[in-house]
């Protein structure tokens, strides 16, 4: 591996010199049924409604929210893998920054190796035809930036690099996809997504398709390369429990819109929106002594082609009051930063993680055996 | 391995094993030597990683294995509250022996509610036949006891419900009339397979409350088929864990939480991450490997290769032996030990 090409350019300090990632009021917006080939549509499904937030460098903001509550769509409309309806992303990277939801095709394609994304199912996202060496190497043929101009002698140390870390072995590289279980596949994954040296890895839902053995060597080997690759990331997932191991701040999203962010323990500890308390509470402790957690939220979530009035959650929510269906209750700073989107912030004591969480777990001794 | 419990067990099963027959005639063992009983009234959580041989052993106890599986050695003792006896390994896929049992006396959840049902029947007439199949009932009373159940499983307007499409309901919803319909000729037992892992964390838990609820009610015994080790401390009474094919440990709950006795089982404790580890700055700690692809499974002990407490080279040679402790009983070398 060549240093020069290998080592992260680094980014000039720009306007905000913390932030990598700047989003600000994103929508991405579908259209719902279409009567006819050249008929409009009928309507429009927000899967994001005007989203801002930031991720500093080096840091990992977790995404959270059921399934419909857009995270999977927002991870996507922040790399263009989606193209967004309205809203910036800026990117600070390559010495500067990068207006990525204003770039053209090209433009865009050259500066794909700033940002990469890794999927929920190894299964489908590697080639079956290809080697792993094959699927690893492919950005950098593809050539984004200054990739593009290796030999292929330099394109071979690279991925050998790169695999060595995302713990594959050399003979490993020659072989198919099908050789390997879903926990190696994941690392062919992220060894092709860490390939080009990338600032910003979207990663959605990593390791919810792995069996619980595997979660965590995934969970780790994350945070391994992060700390060694500084890397920034945007952690979509539906674990909880695994977004507050790895991640430092945490955004929960609801019907298309972010309804509270702030520090991981902000948003564990103290939860300032009932959807987060409700989230909280419904996560099952793997403790038999556990208090059983009441029953937060009922009903089910609303069509997102048709969302409630006012606040949307208010039709699921044990708080709400008139005030909730008239008035969209905006994202407000309440302090140090937690933001959240709640008309009664700052009168509701909602329970955190440590509220619904058992005894302290018994730390599992040796000596036994 | 086994302490004769003093009712008599709705489902014992023992020794069984289940192969499938390859195409060039070999057979593979999928399972091996499962024995375990569930008691009425009882929560059995059946816990493993994908491959670990769980849902297989859930299909085997309804007669549903695919065409090339098959059940090689065993017993499937099946004793319900109507006196009923029968041994379903030795009844056939079809006829009338199974489907005294299939839907009536045993009812079976599964994880995937869409796939369950057709597409192209009501949820009414889908539920409504369980009944007209296994009872000498009318349509219209079927009909009615469909409603009743689907009101008992909290979809609001059963009876608008009934005429219905699948594809009308979330996934939610189809869970809960799936659970409807598994319920609805009130068996002894019913077989869980993952019932949440295709849900929402919200609607999970709502679903796992339905289930506590109805048992409860009903005094039915559940065996329930998860990964999801919060799911298990939530709803089970006793829990096998199955590893390679094999139940590798078995306690009541409070026992594999606190004194895990295996070490596979004590390594899945600490591999799961928990709400409240912000603070706590560790590690989780992995297993090491992969679950073993069961056409090439270690021997010895199936675990030894990823085992970080392995007697070397008596675990890699030999089955290791079950030792019990009360109801606490572990397939391992350090068992004696460990249980004392």
């Amino acid at each position: 591996m060549t240093t020069e090409t290998a080592s992260r350019p680094q980014a000039a300090e720009g306007p905000s010199a913390t932030a990598l990632l700047t989003v600000k009021n994103l929508s991405v917006r579908f259209p719902t049924r279409t009567k006819g080939f050249f008929a409009k549509p009928a309507g429009y499904v927000s899967a994001v409604d005007h989203v801002s937030f930031e991720i500093a460098r080096g840091e990992t903001l977790g995404l959270v929210g059921e399934s419909g509550s857009g995270k999977t769509t927002l991870g996507l409309a922040v790399l263009r893998g989606v193209e967004p309806t309205a809203g910036t992303v800026e990117l600070a990277a390559g010495g500067g920054t990068l207006a990525v939801t204003s770039l053209d095709k090209q433009a865009l394609r050259r500066s794909r190796h700033h940002m990469q994304m890794i999927f929920q199912d190894p299964y489908a996202s590697l080639n079956p035809r290809m080697t792993v060496r094959d699927i690893v190497s492919e950005p950098l043929i593809a050539g984004a930036g200054d990739w593009g101009r290796l030999s292929r002698r330099q394109i071979d140390d690279r991925v050998l690099d790169i695999a060595v870390k995302c713990g594959l072995s050399k003979d490993q590289l020659k072989r198919f996809p099908h050789a390997f279980s879903g926990g190696q596949r994941q690392r062919i994954a992220i060894a092709r997504a860490l390939v080009l040296n990338p600032a910003l890895v979207v990663c959605d839902e990593p390791i919810s398709s792995l069996d619980v053995s595997i979660q965590a060597q995934i969970l780790n080997l994350l945070a391994d390369l992060q700390e060694s690759l500084g890397l920034t990331y945007l952690f979509i997932a539906h674990d909880l429990a695994a977004v507050a191991y790895v991640c430092n701040r945490v955004a929960v999203m609801y019907l298309g819109k972010i309804v509270e962010v702030g520090t991981t323990r902000q948003v564990y500890y103290k939860p300032k929106h009932p959807y987060t308390e409700a989230l909280m509470s419904a996560v099952p402790e793997p403790d038999p002594d556990a208090p059983r957690r009441p029953i937060l939220l009922t009903g089910e979530r609303p069509d997102p082609a048709n969302p409630p009035s006012g606040c949307r959650f208010r039709t699921r929510c044990i708080y709400a009051t008139a005030l909730c269906a008239e008035r969209v209750p905006p994202l407000r700073d309440l302090a140090d930063g937690h933001m959240v989107a709640c008309h009664h912030a700052d009168q509701l004591k909602l329970r955190g993680a440590l509220d619904f969480a058992g005894s302290e777990r018994q730390e599992a001794t040796d000596d036994r055996f | 391995m086994m302490i004769a419990p003093i009712d008599t067990p709705v489902l014992s099963v023992r020794g069984l094993s289940i192969a499938l027959d390859t195409r060039d005639g070999h057979a593979v063992p999928i399972t091996q030597d499962v024995s375990f009983d569930i008691a009425r009234g009882e929560v059995l959580a059946l816990v493993g990683e994908s491959g670990s041989g769980k849902s297989v052993t859930a299909l085997a106890l309804m007669q549903l294995l695919g065409a090339n599986l098959k059940v090689a050695r065993g017993e499937i003792a099946l004793h319900t509250q109507d006196g009923f006896r029968a041994d379903v390994a030795k009844l056939g896929a079809r006829g009338k022996g199974i489907e005294a049992i299939r839907g009536a006396r045993m009812g079976m959840i599964f994880q995937e509610p869409m796939s369950s049902f057709s597409p192209i029947h009501t949820i009414g007439q889908q539920i409504a036949e369980v009944v007209t199949v296994h009872e000498d009932v009318g349509r219209k009373a079927a009909r009615a006891r469909a409603a009743e159940l689907l009101g008992k499983v909290g979809i609001p307007d059963p009876v608008g419900a009934l005429d219905r499409y699948p594809s009308e309901f979330s996934g939610g919803m189809r869970q809960r009339a799936m659970i409807a319909r598994a319920l609805i000729c009130g068996p002894s037992l019913l077989i869980a397979d993952e019932p949440t892992t295709a849900l929402d964390v919200t609607i999970q838990g709502q679903i796992l409350e339905l289930l506590r609820s109805l048992q409860r009610d009903l005094g039915m015994a559940i065996l329930f088929i998860t990964h999801d080790l919060g799911i298990v401390a939530q709803m089970a009474d006793r829990v096998a864990v199955m590893y390679s094919g094999r139940i590798i440990e078995s306690a009541p709950v409070r026992d594999i939480f606190r004194r895990p006795a295996h070490p596979y089982t004590r390594a899945l404790l600490d591999a799961v991450p928990r709400l409240g580890d912000i603070d706590r700055g560790r590690r989780i700690r992995p297993i090491a490997g992969s679950v073993p692809n069961i056409f090439d499974v270690p021997p010895g002990c199936r675990f030894h290769p990823r085992c970080p407490v392995a007697v070397l080279p008596r675990c890699a040679e030999l089955q290791p032996p079950r030792y019990a402790s009360g109801r606490h009983e572990v397939e391992c070398v350090h068992g004696e030990k460990v249980l004392a």
